[in-house]
């Protein structure tokens, strides 16, 4: 058995997983990336707008701050957010020592720019392509600091101790699968490991996410027992192209795009969605009028509505807007000169994830989590556009040095069974959860006990014992799918599932829909139990790591839908048929979801919205 | 129940070992378990029916792509394989194979991950050019669309190629910034002017997809040679001044050695197939004129 060893292994080399690798080094462990793609392939790469920072005279992370809080609907903990605005400007300026080529302005200082919500023009960027910079900026540093990556490694599973309480065990590794060679390793951390694995658009079935946005990690801490937070808040963004999911900008419609449905009516404004804003609508309110415009039948080929910029002539287009021209043209087959673009709304953000502190600790010792897999909070209930990079590289860095030991500060979030917390309940039309102990092996889902997982009677407890057990239970896991020659492929499922969450765990959710869709997703896991891998081969089976990756979009469709349903107020991107109003006297408080061995547990931690030197009172929101 | 029994015993007519295996009694577990099978068979082969029913009635893309696996039988000599894909307008290389693998074979492979030509994974040989499965539109190829790994690296599976060579050749040239100056403060700024970012610009944009590299008739001949992606690559930082004079002329020590900018014949086929529409070798011949530049001064 290959057991690869090292002070902190990150699982995730995308924005978030690079800056923590980098952090821990300069703290002076030896650090190690495991991630399933090569650093550069990841998905920071696609974003374009910026990275909010108070860098300026006139602006402070005191207003970044209320911006923020504000922005998430008042779902935020404070002391996250105060960490992600004070943190910002400096983590910002580092990311320009280590030579982003951010745009500039004449006086050679980086541009900043106005982005929907903040209340000064404070995101930052380098072009359409800040993501793809930043992400690139620091794989240089990572090149030169000859940080070690095992790239093309898929992770399959954290190796956990198995105490009773989560708040007890102890994370010494992970479990990886190599998907070139076929070889299943394990990657003993001897000081920590940080999952930064990024977003689960896969669990749609129409995303600006990546393919491999499948949510690994976040379904992997959920059943090592890390409790998972705020699932259900997903941002879905208006204007995403049909066939693709490629996202246009709001950058077109603030240069005064027009929306129109298949009668070219201006819906916006004719049936009134926002009589005021009209297309300037906030992304939640956009979307929606959309799906209403095609579920009442206006749509353009029942699915998506146009998006016409012609008006705005050659000229200011391909001033301003040159490269959606491409995107349309490269990726639709529209050229935006000639015909409106077709939009429709798409996920893309999941606002929710694996709880932690703001020094991205969970509450299983050694284990962190930081980049859109984790939750702090600092979004809350709605993302703010620009702040996700920021929370990328400050949350990283923060969880590296703490996994290497550095300084930290106390944490003032509690994590885990920990703090103030009260039970929760929800009405569900099956049981939620694993299937039965049968499925442990297909699953790997160390139903810890029922699948000879670690306990005290079958070894020794020791770190290598728990690291080499996981390994073994992974490697049985493989060859169980390998080997079984017949059975359900899981494309199907995966795409079953899928379907059923855009019907109807999107921007419209209504009670029956939901049940529908936990139905769905239980019949989803009952056939999940009969999975088969065709392609037998060992070297580069993706058939074998997207079976693996299915796996993990199951438990987070029904863990969005089942904190969907507990829900019942209309916050941020969380609507409600049922219940059209914010509840703050009810609802000031995060949904907290534990695996339990299979049997999930609802419950709610109160949201934090004390921050350093003020209390954030809640505000309206107006449309 | 019912059905089940009837089920039984139309196969026990069908074929003697399906009868042995029906008088042993199978238990409830392996009857449902068949049970399950065949709705499944009875699904998947409906499945494909339709799509086949699809692909021959409407609109259809002819995929000619190229297979090889070290390692299963019928797949260690490389051969091409036929998919008809149904047509929806907009659709891709990409797509089309992404519909090829998930209807009709699940060993089909391909590196893919962002669909919209920002991680530079499914670089592709497409009716003998080098392009992004995702970036290129079927309605723009001639049928059959041959689709194939990239040329001049070698095939790990399929589609998939080792990439490593290029890494190996993007990392040679210390592709990270470099100073001797960096302001004290750390919420101090280096300036950069609106024109020196405008100027490095184009150069940043590369995604690591490796066209270019299979594209060069030098880089097939010589496998040391930086080729256009590495050389770019240090041009990106040469010519960003935030750097300054000394690492300038460090960089172009690097780039002038022996399997360096001087192999560049300008056939242009690199800057011909790049994604990103960067000027390769417009940048190439940029960096050999500051090396004979700076030469001169040094002389
Ligand atoms: C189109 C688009 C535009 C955006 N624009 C903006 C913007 O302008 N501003 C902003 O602030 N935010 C923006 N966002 C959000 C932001 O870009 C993302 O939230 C952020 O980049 C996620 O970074 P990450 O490091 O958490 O994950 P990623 O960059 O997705 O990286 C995840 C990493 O984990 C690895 N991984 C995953 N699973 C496994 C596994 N099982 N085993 C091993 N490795 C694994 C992957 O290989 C990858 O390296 C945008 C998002 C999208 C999709
Ligand atoms: S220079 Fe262009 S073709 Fe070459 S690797 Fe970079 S993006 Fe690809
Ligand atoms: S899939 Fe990312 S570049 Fe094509």
């Amino acid at each position: 058995m290959s057991i690869y060893e090292h002070d902190v292994i990150v699982v995730g080399a995308g924005g978030a997983g690079l800056r923590a690798a980098i952090a821990a080094q300069e703290e002076g462990a030896d650090v190690a990336i495991v991630s399933k793609l090569h650093p550069v392939r990841s998905h920071t790469g696609a974003a374009e707008g910026g990275i909010n920072a108070a860098l300026r005279d006139g602006d402070s992370w005191q207003d970044h701050a209320y911006d923020t809080m504000k922005g998430s609907d008042y779902l935020a903990d404070a002391p996250a957010v105060e960490t992600l605005c004070t943190e910002s400007p400096k983590e910002t300026i580092q990311l320009e020592h280590w030579g982003m080529a951010f745009s500039r302005d004449d006086d050679g200082r980086v541009s900043q720019r106005p982005f929907g919500g903040l209340s000064f023009p404070r995101t930052t960027y380098a072009g359409a392509e800040t993501g793809h910079q930043l992400l690139h900026t620091m794989y240089q540093q990572l090149v030169k600091r000859g940080i070690k990556v095992y790239d093309e490694w898929h992770v399959m599973d954290l190796a956990v101790t198995d105490e009773e309480h989560p708040e007890e065990r102890t994370c010494h590794g992970v479990v990886g699968y190599d998907i070139q060679q076929g070889e299943v390793a394990g990657f003993r951390a001897r000081d920590g490991v940080i999952v930064a694995t990024g977003g689960l658009g896969q669990v749609f079935d129409h995303t600006t996410n990546a393919v491999a946005n499948t949510g690994d990690g976040v379904a992997m801490a959920y059943r090592a027992g890390v409790p998972i937070e705020d699932m259900e808040f997903v941002q879905f963004h208006p204007t995403t192209l049909p066939s693709t999911g490629v996202l246009i900008t709001e950058g077109v419609r603030g240069e005064g795009g027009i929306l129109y449905n298949e009668e070219s009516e201006r819906f916006m404004f004719e049936y009134g969605y926002a009589s005021n804003d009209g297309e300037l609508a906030s992304r939640d309110v956009v979307a929606r009028a959309e799906l209403t415009e095609v579920n009442e039948g206006r749509g353009v080929d029942d699915e998506y509505v146009h998006l016409d910029m012609r008006h705005l002539g050659e000229e200011r287009i391909i001033d301003r807007l040159e490269n959606i021209v491409h995107l349309s043209e490269d990726f639709e087959g529209v050229d935006p000169l000639e015909e409106p673009m077709p939009v429709k709304p798409g996920q893309h953000y999941a606002m929710g994830g694996i709880e932690t502190d703001e020094n991205g600790e969970t509450c299983i010792a050694g284990l962190y989590a930081a980049g859109e897999c984790a939750c702090a909070s600092v979004h809350g209930s709605n993302r703010l556009g620009g702040n996700a990079l920021p929370e990328l590289i400050i949350f990283g860095a923060r969880a590296g040095r703490h996994a290497a030991g550095g300084d930290v500060d106390e944490a003032e979030i509690p994590t885990g069974k920990r703090g103030e917390y009260e039970p929760g309940e929800v009405d569900t039309p099956v049981e939620p959860g694993a299937v039965a102990s049968t499925d442990a092996v297909a699953d790997g889902s160390g139903e810890r006990a029922a699948d000879g997982g670690v306990t005290a009677e079958t070894g020794d407890g020791s770190p290598s014992d728990v690291l080499e057990r996981a390994v073994e239970r992974q490697r049985t896991r493989i060859e169980w799918l390998l080997n079984k020659d017949d059975g359900i492929q899981h494309a199907e499922i995966r795409s079953d599932v899928q379907q059923s969450m855009t019907a109807n765990v999107n921007v419209f959710r209504e009670e029956e829909g939901l049940k529908q869709s936990l139905r769905d997703i239980r019949e989803a896991r009952e056939a999940y139990r009969d999975v088969f891998v065709k392609d037998p081969s060992r070297t580069f089976n993706t058939d074998l790591v997207q079976t693996l990756e299915t796996r993990n979009v199951l438990d987070l469709a029904e863990a969005i839908t089942l904190g969907a349903l507990a829900r019942e107020e209309f916050r941020g991107a969380h609507w409600r048929a049922e219940f059209q109003e914010r509840r703050d006297e009810d609802w000031l408080k995060h949904t907290m979801l534990s695996w339990n061995d299979g049997t999930p547990e609802l419950w709610y931690r109160p949201v934090l919205l004390e921050g350093e030197s003020k209390e954030y009172e809640p505000k309206v929101r107006s449309y | 129940m019912s059905t089940q029994i009837e089920r039984e015993r139309e196969s026990e007519t069908e074929t003697e070992s399906e009868a042995d295996a029906v008088t042993e009694l199978p238990s409830a577990q392996e009857a449902r378990m068949r049970k399950k099978a065949e709705a499944r068979a009875d699904r998947e082969e409906r499945a494909r029916e339709e799509a086949q029913e699809r692909a021959d009635a409407e609109d259809s893309y002819h995929l000619k792509v190229f297979r090889y696996d070290p390692e299963v039988e019928g797949k260690m000599e490389p051969r091409f394989d036929d998919f008809h894909v149904p047509y929806e307008s907009g659709m891709t290389v990409l797509d089309a194979l992404i519909y090829a693998r998930d209807t009709f074979d699940s060993s089909l492979t391909f590196r893919h991950s962002c669909r919209q030509a920002i991680c530079g994974s499914d670089a592709l040989f497409v009716n003998g050019s080098q392009r992004l499965g995702c970036k290129t539109q079927l309605s723009d190829l001639d049928q059959p669309v041959r689709i194939e790994p990239l040329p001049h690296s070698e095939v790990e599976k399929d589609l998939v190629v080792d990439m490593e060579h290029f890494y190996d050749q993007m990392e040679s040239v210390e592709p990270y910034f470099q100073t001797n100056d960096l302001p004290e403060g750390e919420l101090e700024e280096q300036r950069q002017t609106p024109e020196n970012r405008e100027k490095v610009k184009m150069s940043t944009r590369c995604i690591w997809c490796g066209a270019c590299m299979s594209s060069c008739n030098i880089a097939a001949g010589d496998n040391e040679y930086l080729g256009p992606a590495a050389i770019n690559k240090a041009y990106r930082f040469a010519m960003d001044e935030r750097e300054g004079e000394d690492m300038k002329q460090h960089r172009l020590n690097i780039i002038e050695q022996e399997h360096g900018v001087w192999r560049c014949q300008t056939q242009f086929s690199c800057t011909n197939v790049c994604p990103k529409d960067i000027p390769l070798t417009e940048h190439i011949q940029e960096l050999k004129r500051e090396a004979v530049k700076s030469n001169l001064k040094f002389w």
